[in-house]
């Protein structure tokens, strides 16, 4: 067990990223021209940078494994981006924001560098406006804001419900614009298979072309990685088919580490599963929770009775129905942080007062909103969002409640950085939802979009000198023999892929399933040390019939999706192993990350003092105030812990109350 | 419920390629009809056949990566939605349904009904930007923007790039695509400086890519999912008459 | 090749400046056809009426008007050919591949027959000039005025030419071919110029419409109502020329007394 630099700059909070500014080293830009720069990802953070990067003057290449860089799963983003604007005069401020979102992550986020997130947060709402991105506007043409969960300012601002495909096209244009220019080579349907890494130094990438299944290196002065999230490790999740790990877990067998990989948010506003043929869950966005009011009944029985279609919602009278949000957090009420939502849902359906036909559903109702405002006004909010439900369930939300549950989102673990957003492995950046750095234990809603944008904008630009300096340009190249060593480890991973070809016994998504239902049950909203252990019992076996049994038709020289997803289930496995132990070795609760031998009792002071419940999130600041970033140890062993601990300078951890 | 697919198959871009026949037995109505095509691809597995290799992504109606012509009609025949969108529940017990790729010289198939579509992200370099360099912008409510017109540069920045508009087209067209991306540009204030330059440039790379031309029969905005109106088209050629007009005359 | 050149050429190269070749030869021709769909209502006021404006025409500008015009819609008529044949061939190459399963949302059937529509027409407008203009049946071009016996006679000209049943059913299915032609073209005259918007999609729907209808009529009832003997010759000056007319020499036709009745 070692401890990890985070390089934290000296000074205080508020001060530290412009000092660091001040004196970060420069690269004047006759000598930028010389460095080369990959960029895996085009999302917000690996578009915004491949952009911005260029536009400075490095030599970029892009990767992405979609048609086009305008695809990524960033674009999916419904409500919105926060930014400290201020614009509402309603005492926002750098600082509330800073705050509410190190609150928000249960105080397992990095101070220093969730204030410059804050900092930077307004920069990116001047330069996506400048872009053309049409944000919601009042008639003074001035720009609108709203609330948003776990926050009491309207400090985000949202283009209707497509602010994510809106900031990434936006961003996909200013990418477009460098392509033109000739700064970004851009390369779609193309995978990172592996990195390459050159005297302890992250210097290129194996790629496999998805159309020819070429295998190809790439080297450069520096690798960038901004992959998004694992969310996909659950199976079912709001993510995006083709989210993976495997670029993130590739650098991480190759040394990387890997920090709090247990903490995953469950989101608590998506279209609950309706069969197991499902592919994957639909959000629905935490907006709705403005105005929408969330409820079960208050008795099992009628519950039951809506479960077999003998009642309907409107059948059950005020004084019967549970508006639990409201009941427990009279002060944010519906708009409680998502960790809080979401295991207040599981706890109602687990008491047997789901809605759903499954059991396992809530309300989300509109009725008041609509008596209290007029269909039009709700209309005008989120008549998508509404269409979109109808579409997906069939049901109309204007007459009869959406049923809702929790759905794995967003993943607040990744690979570990320092302040420079570099891993412990020199050479190596991590952008956006592929790192750990600013969320902690629980994101806020609208965070996403702002720290994707903040780290490939406005962060890595000024940080990626601070290690580029340091090196000769140009200095590797595919020639090494390191590049030749990654290329057979991939060519000989695809042909032990393969070996069973068309004849093995089962295929890739009955192997995803599997290890998806395991990880929800055992690694899900509520985790138990017996389950993890479990878990970590089950996975490798899971592991031994995958590789002795997938069956994957088709060629390695052509088109084969069934091999793209083989290759990263087989991460996935393996991934979801140390997400165990992640989650294992945390004996304590915190935002998404909930053990349920860690919660409070009506024994605890601070639930006779009425300052909590009993039943929240219990956290163990003295022992687990820390980062945990685990490296891998080999094939089939434990990963080993690496500790980066939490100090806090501006803020004191506290217990996390929204009543 | 029970179908019949005619699914094309074609195993390479330079393969003649054929309709195929599946039976598609024992699918819920709840199933998305992606979710359906999981089903028979997995059964197709079963056998140790090649499943149907199909572009898909986010499954929920806003990455523009899923593109089938479902009966003739991209994204189905039903307004407003994407492929992933269109749920089972639509089909009736022993329905047949012909699936096909997303058809246009300019948008060449790769396998199955997987196609290239990288002549969008072309045409969107070829102008389809507003050039600010990152750091460079003023606070974003110096330059006040009338709600009608955000909303209307909004309405045509909603496209998702999927192609159905070029898919639809008789003649394969990709007006409403490119207009639509002149149009969210072109109505901001941001979007002036280089507006001529923007039409010029990608209206130019529209035809380099080739595409063909607007006959203004309007099948592109019927099967848009995000139901763009062919307005688009006619700012486009507004704008780009007064570009070409301007540029014949040096100013 | 100057900068103006350059432009041009672009422009002419480029689908949509094509398209607006096409859309303002189209207004041209549409505005055309109102005029001369007006002077042939003039058949309605009688011979003399008729005869003057035929006159008129010829002898504009010393004659020289008529040929300004005439070189002027032959230009239109090229262009328009040119443009939309060459956008055609390019439309066809962009889809080489058909799907199987073709499927129509809402495109209507006239634009989808614009280029059958079109050269139909172009037949038509041949036959047509071969027919009036140019007068290939010296029976039609001998006629002289009886009221003035040193002009021609338009007049009996065109009630002896559609008093030939396959010559007006060829009318009437070219006529409204053009009317269906027209019915797409007019509204895409405000597309493709930039006009037309969601707010003003009903208003030039209307027009389009109003003009197609109009000019159908227009057109139609003078053959129709000739035929059908509503309009005829009082004069009989047209008897003889109906007689030795290669055209009805060709079918057979024959008027018989009654129904070309005697000069008062």
């Amino acid at each position: 067990m070692s401890s990890l630099n985070s390089a934290i700059p000296p000074g205080p909070l508020a001060e530290k990223w412009t000092r660091y500014k001040d004196s970060a080293p420069l690269i004047n830009p006759a000598n930028k021209r010389k460095f080369s720069v990959i960029v895996v990802g085009s999302g917000l953070a690996g578009g915004s940078a491949a952009a911005t990067l260029s536009e400075l003057g490095y030599q970029v290449k892009c990767f992405c494994y979609q048609d086009s860089p305008r695809r990524a799963h960033s674009i999916a983003a419904q409500g919105g981006i926060n930014a400290a604007k201020n614009y509402q005069n309603d005492g926002d401020s750098v600082w509330r924001l800073f705050y509410d979102t190190i609150k928000g992550g249960d105080f397992r986020s990095r101070e220093a560098n969730v204030h410059r997130l804050a900092e930077v947060s307004s920069n990116i709402i001047d330069q996506c406006v400048a872009q053309g991105v049409p944000f919601a506007r009042e008639y003074g043409g001035l720009l609108a804001n709203r609330s948003f969960g776990g926050a009491q300012v309207s400090r985000t601002f949202y283009a209707r419900g497509q602010t994510g495909q809106q900031l990434l096209i936006g961003c996909y244009q200013a990418l477009e614009k460098e392509i033109a220019r000739g700064g970004v080579t851009m390369y779609p349907r193309t995978e990172m298979m592996d990195l390459v890494k050159v005297d302890g130094h992250a210097k290129g990438i194996v790629v496999r072309d998805l159309k020819t299944g070429k295998i190809e290196s790439h080297a450069a002065d520096c690798v960038i990685l901004a992959t998004g999230g694992y969310g996909n490790v659950f199976y079912l999740s709001t993510n995006a088919m083709g989210c993976n790990v495997m670029a993130a877990f590739r650098a991480y067998k190759r040394g990387a580490y890997f920090a709090n990989p247990c903490y995953t948010q469950i989101h608590p506003t998506c279209i609950p599963v309706s069969g197991d043929y499902q592919s994957k869950l639909t959000l629905m966005s935490e907006s709705l929770r403005n105005d929408g009011r969330i409820w079960v009944p208050k008795s099992r029985d009628v519950a039951a009775k809506i479960r077999a279609g003998k009642m309907t919602a409107s059948d059950v009278p005020d004084d019967q129905r549970d508006y639990y949000l409201e009941r427990k957090y009279p002060s944010f009420g519906n708009l409680a942080p998502r960790d809080i939502a979401s295991r207040s849902a599981k706890e109602a359906c687990d008491d047997g007062r789901g809605v759903a036909k499954t059991g396992l559903g809530v309300y989300l109702d509109f009725r008041d909103a609509i008596d209290r405002l007029g269909k039009d006004t709700i209309e005008a909010r989120y008549g998508n969002l509404f269409q979109m439900y109808n579409k997906i369930s069939g049901e109309d939300p204007y007459t009869s409640p959406m049923k809702i549950y929790p759905a794995v989102h967003y993943t607040m673990g990744g690979l570990w950085v320092d302040y420079n957003l570099m891993s412990n492995l020199k050479g190596l950046h991590v952008l956006g939802e592929a790192n750990f750095s600013d969320h902690g234990a629980n994101r806020l809603g609208a965070s996403a979009l702002m720290q994707g944008l903040a780290d490939g904008y406005f962060v890595i630009p000024a940080t990626l000198p601070s290690y580029l300096v340091n090196e000769t340009p140009g200095s590797v190249t595919t020639s090494n023999p390191a590049f030749r060593e990654a290329e057979e480890a991939v060519n000989a991973r695809i042909g032990q892929l393969m070996k069973n070809g068309a004849s093995g016994t089962r295929t890739v998504d009955s192997f995803h399933r599997e290890l998806g239902f395991l990880m929800w049950d055992k690694c899900g909203m509520g985790r138990t040390k017996e389950g993890l252990e479990e878990a970590i019992s089950k996975i490798p076996a899971i592991r031994e019939d995958f590789w002795a049994n997938v069956k994957i038709p088709g060629s390695t020289s052509s088109l084969n999706m069934e091999l793209e997803k083989a290759g990263r289930v087989a991460d996935f496995i393996d991934f979801a192993e140390m997400t165990c132990h992640d989650a294992l070795n945390r004996e304590e609760s915190c935002g998404g990350h909930f053990r349920e031998e860690y919660q409070f009792t009506e024994e605890d002071e601070d639930v006779k003092s009425g300052f909590t419940n009993p039943g929240e999130a219990k956290r163990r600041d003295d022992e687990f105030s820390y980062v945990a970033a685990w490296g891998d140890n080999g094939p089939g062993k434990k990963p080993e812990l690496h500790k980066e601990n939490l100090e806090f300078e501006a803020v004191t951890p506290s217990v996390r109350s929204y009543k | 419920m029970n179908l019949t697919l005619k699914v094309w198959r074609q195993a390479h871009a330079d393969d003649r390629g054929e309709i195929k026949t599946y039976e598609a037995n024992d699918i819920p109505e709840e199933a998305s009809f992606l979710e359906m095509l999981d089903i028979v691809n997995e059964q197709i597995l079963e056998k140790g056949d090649d499943p149907i290799h199909f572009d898909h992504d986010c499954r929920e109606g806003i990455c523009g990566m899923c593109s089938l012509n479902i009966n003739g009609v991209p994204h189905s025949k039903e307004k407003g939605i994407t492929t992933c969108q269109v749920h089972m529940r639509k089909f009736r017990d022993g329905d047949t349904i012909w699936i096909e790729p997303f058809r246009a010289k300019a948008f060449p198939i790769v396998k199955d009904l997987v196609i290239d579509r990288t002549a969008f992200d072309r045409i969107v370099a070829a102008g389809g930007y507003v050039e600010v360099r990152t750091g460079s912008a003023v606070d974003a409510n110096s330059v006040p923007i009338s709600k009608p017109d955000a909303d209307a540069a909004f309405d045509a920045a909603a496209c998702i790039g999927c192609g159905a508009c070029v898919a639809a087209c008789k003649n394969a067209s990709a007006m409403l695509f490119v207009g639509a991306k002149a149009a969210h540009l072109n109505l901001l204030p941001q979007g002036q400086p280089e507006k001529d330059k923007r039409v010029l440039g990608m209206v130019r790379q529209m035809d380099a890519e080739g595409f063909g031309n607007c006959t203004n029969q309007y099948e592109c905005e019927a099967v848009c999912p995000k139901e763009i109106s062919a307005d688009v088209i006619a700012k486009l050629n507004r704008d780009y008459a007064k570009a070409a007009v301007k540029e014949a005359v040096g100013r | 090749m100057n900068s103006l050149g350059k432009s041009l050429c672009a422009f002419w190269n480029s689908s949509i400046g094509k398209k607006i070749v096409v859309a303002v030869t189209g207004i041209l021709l549409v505005g055309f056809l109102l005029g001369h769909m007006a002077g042939n209502l003039l058949v309605f006021a009688g011979r003399e009426a008729m005869n003057d404006y035929a006159y008129f025409l010829h002898h504009m500008l010393h004659g020289a008007g008529i040929w300004f015009a005439r070189i002027g819609l032959l230009v239109a008529v090229v262009l328009h050919i040119v443009a939309t044949v060459s956008l055609t061939l390019h439309n066809k190459a962009s889809r080489q591949e058909k799907y199987e399963h073709e499927a129509t949302v809402q495109a209507s059937r006239s634009s989808r027959m614009m280029i059958v529509s079109g050269l139909i027409i172009l037949a038509f407008i041949i036959f047509h000039i071969l027919h009036f203009t140019v007068r290939v049946d010296s029976g039609l071009a001998d006629l002289k005025d009886p009221l003035d016996a040193s002009r021609h006679d338009t007049y009996g000209m065109v009630i002896a030419g559609f008093n030939v049943p396959w010559v007006v059913l060829f009318y009437v299915v070219a006529i409204s071919l053009l009317c269906s032609h027209l019915s797409h073209g007019i509204a895409s005259i405000f597309q493709t110029l930039g006009l037309r918007s969601a707010k003003t999609e009903k208003a030039t729907k209307a027009l389009s419409w109003g003009i197609t209808i109009l000019l159908w009529i227009g057109f139609l009832i003078i053959p129709l109502t000739v035929l059908l003997n509503i309009v005829n010759d009082k004069e009989a000056a047209g008897q003889a020329a109906i007689e030795n007319s290669a055209v009805h020499n060709l079918t057979g036709y024959r008027p018989s007394l009654n129904q070309v009745p005697s000069a008062e």
